[in-house]
Protein backbone atom coordinates (compact mmCIF):
# COMPACT_ATOMS: atom_id res chain seq x y z
CA UNK A 1 0.00 0.00 0.00
CA UNK A 2 1.33 3.01 -0.86
CA UNK A 3 -0.84 6.07 0.46
CA UNK A 4 0.89 9.12 2.49
CA UNK A 5 -1.82 9.21 4.28
CA UNK A 6 -2.04 5.44 5.98
CA UNK A 7 1.85 5.73 6.21
CA UNK A 8 2.22 9.03 8.22
CA UNK A 9 -0.67 8.13 10.80
CA UNK A 10 0.94 4.32 11.45
CA UNK A 11 4.15 6.47 11.95
CA UNK A 12 2.90 8.33 14.59
CA UNK A 13 0.53 5.84 16.29
CA UNK A 14 3.00 2.49 16.22
CA UNK A 15 4.79 3.94 19.41
CA UNK A 16 1.95 4.64 21.47
CA UNK A 17 0.52 0.86 20.85
CA UNK A 18 3.80 -0.55 21.47
CA UNK A 19 4.40 1.44 24.73
CA UNK A 20 0.65 0.60 26.12
CA UNK A 21 1.38 -3.70 25.01
CA UNK A 22 4.61 -3.07 27.22
CA UNK A 23 2.92 -1.11 29.90
CA UNK A 24 -0.04 -4.01 29.95
CA UNK A 25 3.03 -7.06 29.91
CA UNK A 26 4.77 -5.08 32.56
CA UNK A 27 1.85 -3.96 35.12
CA UNK A 28 0.56 -7.61 34.71
CA UNK A 29 1.16 -8.62 38.30
CA UNK A 30 -0.82 -5.33 39.25
CA UNK A 31 -3.44 -4.00 36.89
CA UNK A 32 -5.57 -6.10 34.63
CA UNK A 33 -3.72 -7.85 31.54
CA UNK A 34 -0.72 -9.69 31.90
CA UNK A 35 1.23 -12.05 29.49
CA UNK A 36 -1.19 -12.66 26.62
CA UNK A 37 -3.54 -9.46 25.93
CA UNK A 38 0.18 -7.07 26.26
CA UNK A 39 1.70 -9.62 23.79
CA UNK A 40 -1.21 -9.44 21.20
CA UNK A 41 -1.03 -5.27 21.32
CA UNK A 42 2.50 -5.53 20.69
CA UNK A 43 1.72 -8.35 17.75
CA UNK A 44 -0.33 -6.30 16.48
CA UNK A 45 1.16 -2.97 16.72
CA UNK A 46 3.96 -4.89 14.14
CA UNK A 47 0.98 -6.15 11.62
CA UNK A 48 -0.06 -2.67 11.22
CA UNK A 49 3.75 -1.72 10.46
CA UNK A 50 3.62 -4.54 7.75
CA UNK A 51 0.14 -3.34 6.58
CA UNK A 52 1.25 -0.31 5.42
CA UNK A 53 5.00 -0.80 5.15
CA UNK A 54 5.17 -3.74 3.21
CA UNK A 55 7.02 -6.75 3.99
CA UNK A 56 10.69 -6.23 2.88
CA UNK A 57 10.84 -2.99 5.22
CA UNK A 58 8.84 -4.78 8.18
CA UNK A 59 11.58 -7.74 7.42
CA UNK A 60 14.31 -5.10 7.69
CA UNK A 61 13.18 -3.93 10.82
CA UNK A 62 12.37 -7.67 12.82
CA UNK A 63 13.80 -10.28 10.41
CA UNK A 64 12.03 -14.02 10.38
CA UNK A 65 15.17 -14.72 11.95
CA UNK A 66 14.81 -12.57 15.20
CA UNK A 67 11.19 -13.82 15.87
CA UNK A 68 12.20 -17.63 15.59
CA UNK A 69 15.26 -16.75 18.58
CA UNK A 70 12.57 -14.56 20.69
CA UNK A 71 9.99 -17.44 20.08
CA UNK A 72 11.86 -19.99 21.78
CA UNK A 73 13.69 -17.53 23.82
CA UNK A 74 10.83 -17.04 25.85
CA UNK A 75 9.33 -20.98 26.51
CA UNK A 76 12.98 -21.51 27.19
CA UNK A 77 13.31 -17.94 29.86
CA UNK A 78 9.93 -20.07 30.97
CA UNK A 79 11.35 -23.34 31.80
CA UNK A 80 14.29 -21.78 33.61
CA UNK A 81 12.71 -19.91 35.91
CA UNK A 82 10.74 -22.76 37.06
CA UNK A 83 14.04 -24.69 37.12
CA UNK A 84 15.85 -22.25 39.29
CA UNK A 85 12.69 -23.02 42.00
CA UNK A 86 14.37 -25.78 42.08
CA UNK A 87 18.06 -24.99 42.75
CA UNK A 88 16.82 -22.54 44.85
CA UNK A 89 15.02 -25.25 46.97
CA UNK A 90 11.32 -25.85 45.97
CA UNK A 91 8.91 -27.50 43.33
CA UNK A 92 8.94 -26.29 39.62
CA UNK A 93 8.46 -23.01 38.95
CA UNK A 94 7.41 -22.14 43.01
CA UNK A 95 7.17 -18.69 43.57
CA UNK A 96 7.30 -17.71 47.67
CA UNK A 97 9.10 -21.00 48.78
CA UNK A 98 11.88 -20.59 47.32
CA UNK A 99 12.95 -17.14 48.22
CA UNK A 100 12.06 -14.75 45.06
CA UNK A 101 12.16 -11.38 46.07
CA UNK A 102 8.40 -10.92 46.96
CA UNK A 103 8.79 -6.84 48.14
CA UNK A 104 5.23 -4.84 48.72
CA UNK A 105 2.68 -5.54 47.35
CA UNK A 106 1.63 -3.29 44.41
CA UNK A 107 4.75 -1.61 43.64
CA UNK A 108 6.11 -2.63 40.54
CA UNK A 109 9.11 -4.68 41.41
CA UNK A 110 7.27 -7.44 43.98
CA UNK A 111 5.48 -10.52 43.38
CA UNK A 112 8.63 -13.02 42.89
CA UNK A 113 8.48 -14.86 39.81
CA UNK A 114 5.20 -13.34 38.61
CA UNK A 115 6.49 -10.28 36.26
CA UNK A 116 9.55 -12.55 35.32
CA UNK A 117 6.83 -15.11 33.74
CA UNK A 118 4.65 -12.54 32.41
CA UNK A 119 7.63 -11.12 30.40
CA UNK A 120 8.56 -14.59 28.87
CA UNK A 121 4.53 -15.18 28.23
CA UNK A 122 4.55 -11.62 26.20
CA UNK A 123 7.80 -11.91 24.08
CA UNK A 124 6.46 -15.18 23.29
CA UNK A 125 3.23 -14.16 22.10
CA UNK A 126 3.77 -11.24 20.05
CA UNK A 127 6.96 -13.08 18.12
CA UNK A 128 4.50 -15.63 17.19
CA UNK A 129 1.72 -13.07 15.97
CA UNK A 130 4.46 -11.69 14.04
CA UNK A 131 5.64 -14.83 12.77
CA UNK A 132 2.39 -16.05 11.73
CA UNK A 133 1.27 -13.20 10.03
CA UNK A 134 4.41 -12.30 8.30
CA UNK A 135 4.08 -16.65 6.89
CA UNK A 136 0.54 -16.04 5.81
CA UNK A 137 1.62 -12.76 3.31
CA UNK A 138 4.81 -13.94 2.63
CA UNK A 139 6.09 -14.24 -1.64
CA UNK A 140 3.60 -12.05 -2.72
CA UNK B 1 -41.16 -37.15 6.88
CA UNK B 2 -37.32 -36.34 7.04
CA UNK B 3 -38.78 -32.93 7.80
CA UNK B 4 -41.17 -33.34 10.65
CA UNK B 5 -39.03 -35.66 12.53
CA UNK B 6 -35.97 -32.99 12.71
CA UNK B 7 -38.17 -30.05 13.81
CA UNK B 8 -39.64 -32.35 16.67
CA UNK B 9 -36.07 -33.17 17.52
CA UNK B 10 -35.13 -29.56 17.35
CA UNK B 11 -38.13 -28.18 19.47
CA UNK B 12 -37.44 -31.03 21.97
CA UNK B 13 -33.90 -30.11 22.37
CA UNK B 14 -35.08 -26.41 22.07
CA UNK B 15 -37.03 -26.71 25.72
CA UNK B 16 -34.21 -29.18 27.40
CA UNK B 17 -32.47 -26.25 26.73
CA UNK B 18 -34.19 -23.42 27.76
CA UNK B 19 -35.63 -25.12 30.75
CA UNK B 20 -31.96 -25.44 31.85
CA UNK B 21 -31.44 -22.29 31.51
CA UNK B 22 -34.00 -20.87 33.85
CA UNK B 23 -32.60 -23.58 36.25
CA UNK B 24 -29.34 -21.94 36.23
CA UNK B 25 -28.32 -19.61 39.41
CA UNK B 26 -28.47 -15.63 38.44
CA UNK B 27 -25.51 -14.20 37.28
CA UNK B 28 -23.48 -12.73 39.98
CA UNK B 29 -25.47 -14.87 42.81
CA UNK B 30 -24.03 -15.29 45.71
CA UNK B 31 -25.37 -18.64 46.05
CA UNK B 32 -24.05 -19.75 42.58
CA UNK B 33 -22.03 -23.20 43.09
CA UNK B 34 -18.82 -21.99 41.27
CA UNK B 35 -18.04 -19.86 44.17
CA UNK B 36 -16.79 -22.69 46.49
CA UNK B 37 -14.17 -23.09 49.07
CA UNK B 38 -11.12 -22.60 46.35
CA UNK B 39 -12.52 -19.04 45.09
CA UNK B 40 -12.84 -18.15 48.45
CA UNK B 41 -9.25 -18.92 49.05
CA UNK B 42 -7.52 -17.63 45.82
CA UNK B 43 -9.30 -14.02 46.70
CA UNK B 44 -8.42 -14.43 50.83
CA UNK B 45 -5.00 -15.68 50.40
CA UNK B 46 -3.32 -14.43 46.77
CA UNK B 47 -2.18 -10.98 47.81
CA UNK B 48 -0.54 -12.09 51.29
CA UNK B 49 0.95 -15.40 49.23
CA UNK B 50 2.04 -14.08 45.59
CA UNK B 51 2.08 -10.50 46.36
CA UNK B 52 -0.03 -9.73 43.40
CA UNK B 53 -2.89 -7.47 43.52
CA UNK B 54 -4.48 -8.71 40.24
CA UNK B 55 -5.75 -12.20 41.79
CA UNK B 56 -6.13 -13.72 38.11
CA UNK B 57 -2.35 -13.20 37.54
CA UNK B 58 -1.45 -15.07 40.65
CA UNK B 59 -3.56 -17.65 40.10
CA UNK B 60 -1.93 -17.88 35.83
CA UNK B 61 1.47 -17.30 37.00
CA UNK B 62 1.97 -18.65 40.70
CA UNK B 63 -0.83 -21.57 41.42
CA UNK B 64 -1.47 -22.62 37.52
CA UNK B 65 2.04 -21.65 36.72
CA UNK B 66 2.25 -25.35 35.22
CA UNK B 67 -1.05 -25.04 32.90
CA UNK B 68 0.43 -21.85 31.55
CA UNK B 69 3.36 -23.92 30.92
CA UNK B 70 1.55 -26.42 28.62
CA UNK B 71 -0.89 -23.29 26.99
CA UNK B 72 2.82 -21.98 26.06
CA UNK B 73 3.57 -24.90 24.54
CA UNK B 74 0.53 -25.13 22.49
CA UNK B 75 1.24 -21.87 20.77
CA UNK B 76 4.71 -23.31 20.40
CA UNK B 77 3.76 -25.91 18.70
CA UNK B 78 0.92 -24.77 16.55
CA UNK B 79 3.40 -22.14 15.12
CA UNK B 80 6.02 -24.93 14.15
CA UNK B 81 2.94 -26.47 12.20
CA UNK B 82 2.19 -23.51 10.45
CA UNK B 83 5.86 -22.43 9.83
CA UNK B 84 6.37 -26.50 8.63
CA UNK B 85 3.41 -26.20 6.47
CA UNK B 86 3.49 -22.93 5.41
CA UNK B 87 7.34 -22.89 4.35
CA UNK B 88 7.44 -25.34 1.52
CA UNK B 89 6.58 -23.15 -0.96
CA UNK B 90 9.19 -21.02 0.09
CA UNK B 91 11.53 -23.05 -0.29
CA UNK B 92 10.47 -23.78 -4.14
CA UNK B 93 10.92 -20.20 -5.01
CA UNK B 94 14.01 -19.63 -3.59
CA UNK B 95 15.44 -22.64 -5.49
CA UNK B 96 14.44 -20.79 -8.56
CA UNK B 97 16.59 -17.77 -7.60
CA UNK B 98 14.34 -15.57 -6.35
CA UNK B 99 15.29 -14.54 -2.77
CA UNK B 100 12.18 -13.29 -0.47
CA UNK B 101 12.55 -12.17 3.05
CA UNK C 1 -27.29 -0.54 31.70
CA UNK C 2 -30.02 -3.34 31.26
CA UNK C 3 -31.09 -2.00 28.09
CA UNK C 4 -27.83 -1.53 26.46
CA UNK C 5 -26.85 -4.97 27.72
CA UNK C 6 -30.10 -6.35 25.73
CA UNK C 7 -29.35 -3.87 23.03
CA UNK C 8 -25.68 -5.76 23.04
CA UNK C 9 -26.67 -9.54 23.29
CA UNK C 10 -29.61 -8.58 20.45
CA UNK C 11 -27.01 -6.99 18.13
CA UNK C 12 -24.66 -9.90 19.20
CA UNK C 13 -26.99 -13.01 17.74
CA UNK C 14 -28.10 -10.84 14.72
CA UNK C 15 -24.03 -10.86 13.92
CA UNK C 16 -23.43 -14.68 14.83
CA UNK C 17 -26.77 -15.57 12.30
CA UNK C 18 -25.11 -12.94 9.54
CA UNK C 19 -21.94 -14.41 9.85
CA UNK C 20 -23.31 -18.15 8.81
CA UNK C 21 -25.65 -16.77 6.63
CA UNK C 22 -23.11 -14.72 4.27
CA UNK C 23 -22.10 -15.83 1.01
CA UNK C 24 -19.21 -13.33 0.71
CA UNK C 25 -16.81 -14.32 2.83
CA UNK C 26 -14.97 -11.28 3.57
CA UNK C 27 -18.28 -9.87 4.35
CA UNK C 28 -18.27 -12.54 6.92
CA UNK C 29 -14.91 -11.76 7.79
CA UNK C 30 -15.68 -7.94 8.81
CA UNK C 31 -19.27 -9.14 10.79
CA UNK C 32 -16.83 -11.46 12.57
CA UNK C 33 -15.01 -8.43 13.53
CA UNK C 34 -17.97 -6.53 14.71
CA UNK C 35 -19.49 -9.69 16.56
CA UNK C 36 -16.00 -10.09 18.43
CA UNK C 37 -15.95 -5.90 19.53
CA UNK C 38 -19.62 -6.75 20.83
CA UNK C 39 -18.20 -9.27 22.86
CA UNK C 40 -15.25 -7.39 24.05
CA UNK C 41 -18.05 -4.58 25.61
CA UNK C 42 -20.11 -7.69 26.70
CA UNK C 43 -17.02 -8.73 28.88
CA UNK C 44 -16.49 -5.13 30.14
CA UNK C 45 -20.06 -5.07 31.56
CA UNK C 46 -19.47 -8.18 33.17
CA UNK C 47 -16.46 -7.43 35.12
CA UNK C 48 -13.80 -8.67 33.16
CA UNK C 49 -11.57 -6.33 31.77
CA UNK C 50 -8.26 -8.47 31.11
CA UNK C 51 -10.68 -11.16 28.55
CA UNK C 52 -12.09 -7.26 27.02
CA UNK C 53 -8.58 -6.26 26.66
CA UNK C 54 -7.54 -10.31 24.84
CA UNK C 55 -10.75 -10.04 23.12
CA UNK C 56 -10.04 -6.70 21.54
CA UNK C 57 -6.53 -7.77 20.72
CA UNK C 58 -7.15 -10.72 19.79
CA UNK C 59 -10.84 -11.15 18.20
CA UNK C 60 -11.53 -8.19 16.60
CA UNK C 61 -7.27 -7.38 15.53
CA UNK C 62 -5.31 -10.67 14.55
CA UNK C 63 -7.98 -12.83 13.45
CA UNK C 64 -9.82 -10.37 11.07
CA UNK C 65 -6.47 -9.82 9.56
CA UNK C 66 -5.01 -13.67 9.46
CA UNK C 67 -8.84 -14.48 7.96
CA UNK C 68 -8.27 -11.95 5.26
CA UNK C 69 -5.16 -13.07 4.65
CA UNK C 70 -5.99 -16.28 3.79
CA UNK C 71 -9.02 -15.38 1.66
CA UNK C 72 -6.33 -13.66 -0.17
CA UNK C 73 -4.77 -16.71 -1.04
CA UNK C 74 -8.20 -18.35 -2.03
CA UNK C 75 -11.55 -17.64 -3.26
CA UNK C 76 -13.43 -14.96 -2.15
CA UNK C 77 -16.78 -16.42 -2.36
CA UNK C 78 -18.41 -19.39 -0.84
CA UNK C 79 -19.71 -22.12 -3.86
Amino acid sequence: MDDIIVKTITRLIVPFIQVYGIFVILHGHISPGGGFSGGAVLGSSMILFTLSFGLPMASRKIPHKVTSILETSGILWYIIIGLAGIYLGGKFLVNKEAGFFMGQAGELISAGIIPLLTLGIGIKVASTMITLFHTIIEED
Amino acid sequence: MKKGLFIVVLAGLFVLLVSSILKMPSLGSVDNPSYNETATYYLENSVEEAHAPNVIAAIITDYRAFDTLGETTVLFTSIAAVISVLSINHQDKKKGGDING
Amino acid sequence: MLILNVILVIFLIICAVAVERTKDLLGAVIIFAAYSLIMAVLWLMLQAPDIALTEAAIGAGVTTILFIGVISRTRRMEK
